[in-house]
């Protein structure tokens, strides 16, 4: 049996972001079987870029509103500068012809990687299933990821 | 060295050139041979890993003018 990874992705920000694909893309392509959970702000790694996000009570709209997430909105964890640092970080990986977000998402998906998204961040965040890119592949809870992680020789929190 | 199909990383940073190499070796049979051309130093320690991990073995990594080309023979049970 192949050997599990199990990555639990807590940060929205897009050079985080970048560092997980990359660890489960290696992963995969060592032969491993990984998994992501996305949590917390690292559901906005995987939301949906277009369109509104739905949910109910104004805390949660106003929440939602600004924490919109998506891949191609995820801010910088370092040198973010109101989009300045984005954007030039963003020059410079392209020059090195870097994958973007979007390119390593497919790429993980591509290699087989799982993406778990945690309904207890959902519940909180009044996020339906409606809000996330169609490459989830399911929506659990703390007992789906400790199940994996519990068989993974390699367990990460990004 | 003689490869039975080359691959070019040239370019890519990691995890790229091991992705695709990966995927490269998918379609070769066991005991034939890829080459992978790559420019990303880091080819050095991670193809060497790769290796160790999946079971394929490496013929050798071949370095000239900042460019590096790796021999990787598919193992019968690789991945």
């Amino acid at each position: 049996m192949a050997e599990k990874v199990t990555l639990v992705v807590f940060s929205g920000e897009m050079d985080k972001a970048m560092a997980a694909f990359n660890i489960a893309i290696g992963a995969a392509s060592m032969g491993m079987e990984v998994s992501m959970f996305f949590t917390f702000w690292g559901l906005n790694i995987i939301k949906k870029n277009k369109g509104s996000i739905k949910s109910r009570g104004m805390m949660r709209k106003m929440l939602n509103f600004m924490n919109r997430g998506g891949s191609k909105r995820l801010p910088l964890s370092r040198f973010h500068m109101l989009g300045l640092g984005k954007w030039m970080m963003g020059r410079l990986m392209q020059d090195a012809k870097f994958p973007s977000v979007d390119e390593l998402i497919a790429t993980a998906k591509e290699a087989g990687v799982k993406f778990i998204a945690c309904t207890n961040t959902m519940g909180v965040m009044g996020l339906s299933k409606e809000a996330f890119i169609p490459e989830v592949d399911s929506f659990g809870g703390v007992a789906a990821y400790l199940a994996e992680a519990k068989e993974g020789r390699v367990n990460l929190f990004v | 060295m003689k490869a039975d199909a080359t691959l070019d990383c040239i370019g890519l940073y990691c995890p790229m050139p091991i992705y695709n190499t990966a995927k490269k070796l998918k379609e070769l049979k066991p005991g034939q041979v890829l080459e992978v051309l790559a420019d990303d130093e880091g080819i050095k320690e991670d193809m060497p890993a790769w290796c160790r991990t999946t079971g394929n073995k490496l013929l050798g990594i071949e370095e000239e003018n900042g460019e590096y080309k790796a021999y990787v023979r598919k193992a019968k049970k690789g991945v």
